[in-house]
């Protein structure tokens, strides 16, 4: 799978190594959607995503003219923003020691506790506004490390190689850890979605 | 229920959803799943769940005021359309 959501041939590099600025504000234009999305959902706060917005940009405007091409475009502004986000993160984490740490799923496959078929719940149930909210308070739970590859491969849609590209890991170690993010997010909606089932059941009865 | 086969198989069972299993592996998990409900289930609710956020990755879209932020920020002004 291939789709991530701009295209890089579409642009002319030797103009964008120039620093042309009708070339990088169609880059912006066609890029900036994807980096937004990214940087909310890693960081889930609007100003710390704009943030972000802003200094992947201006670092990417500064870096153009070194840019090498060796990986694509997308790969080198989703690899610019998730710096920028993996750094806010932290200095978040110095200003405030949270005793609510996330549940560190890192290092092992989710035991699936939750077994209820929800598949079969209406659309509308599926996607209302308070279950889109369980859907990115689940995103927020998983730690920063399985958020961003979670994030970059089933959000955004990068490849597996593409998203090893990113965040300069091994194709397996992205595996692993998408397979850890995936069976978590299941997990707690399950949960949610499962109390539904049950509540549903209970009025049939 | 076998369940240390359930337990097996977890790990692979992200890679089987993307169709990104060798035939042998994926074999064997066809045969597990046909006689395991429990992992069918999660099979379908994993499934499910992966398909729930592609739908609505696309809801999350860049405010008009951030993004005239960003192109000023950028010196860009002129290029907002």
């Amino acid at each position: 799978m291939s789709n991530s959501s701009f295209p890089s041939e579409e642009f002319s590099l030797e103009a964008l190594r120039a620093r042309d600025k009708n070339e990088f504000a169609r880059l912006v234009e066609a890029s900036s959607g994807a980096i937004y999305r990214l940087a909310l959902k890693m960081l889930g706060d609007q100003q710390d995503a704009e943030d972000a917005l802003q200094e992947t940009f201006l670092k990417a405007f500064r870096g153009l003219p070194n840019f090498d091409g060796r990986s694509s475009l997308s790969t080198w502004l989703y690899r610019i923003a998730t710096n920028e986000a993996l750094m806010l993160l932290r200095k978040r984490k110095v200003q405030f020691v949270s005793i609510d740490e996330p549940l560190d799923t890192d290092e092992v496959e989710q035991e699936p506790l939750e077994i209820v078929d929800w598949c079969c719940i209406p659309e509308t149930e599926l996607l209302s506004a308070e279950a889109r909210r369980h859907l990115d308070q689940a995103i927020e739970s998983l730690s920063p490390n399985l958020r961003i590859v979670f994030l970059l491969r089933d959000i955004e849609g990068l490849s597996t190689q593409e998203t090893a590209q990113v965040l300069n890991l091994s194709e397996t170690a992205v595996k692993t850890r998408l397979s850890r993010a995936r069976l978590s997010l299941r997990e707690q909606l399950s949960s949610y979605y499962g109390n539904i089932v049950r509540r549903e059941a209970a009025k049939g009865d | 229920m076998d369940h240390e086969t359930c337990h097996h198989l977890l790990s692979s069972l992200s890679s089987y959803v993307d169709q990104d299993l060798g035939p042998e592996l994926c074999a064997e998990i066809e045969r597990h799943l046909a006689g395991c409900e429990n992992c069918r289930v999660v099979i379908n609710t994993l499934r499910k769940t992966i398909d729930l956020y592609h739908v609505t990755a696309p809801d999350t879209e860049m405010p008009d005021s951030v993004r005239r932020r960003l192109y000023a920020s950028l010196e860009l002004d002129d290029f907002l359309k």
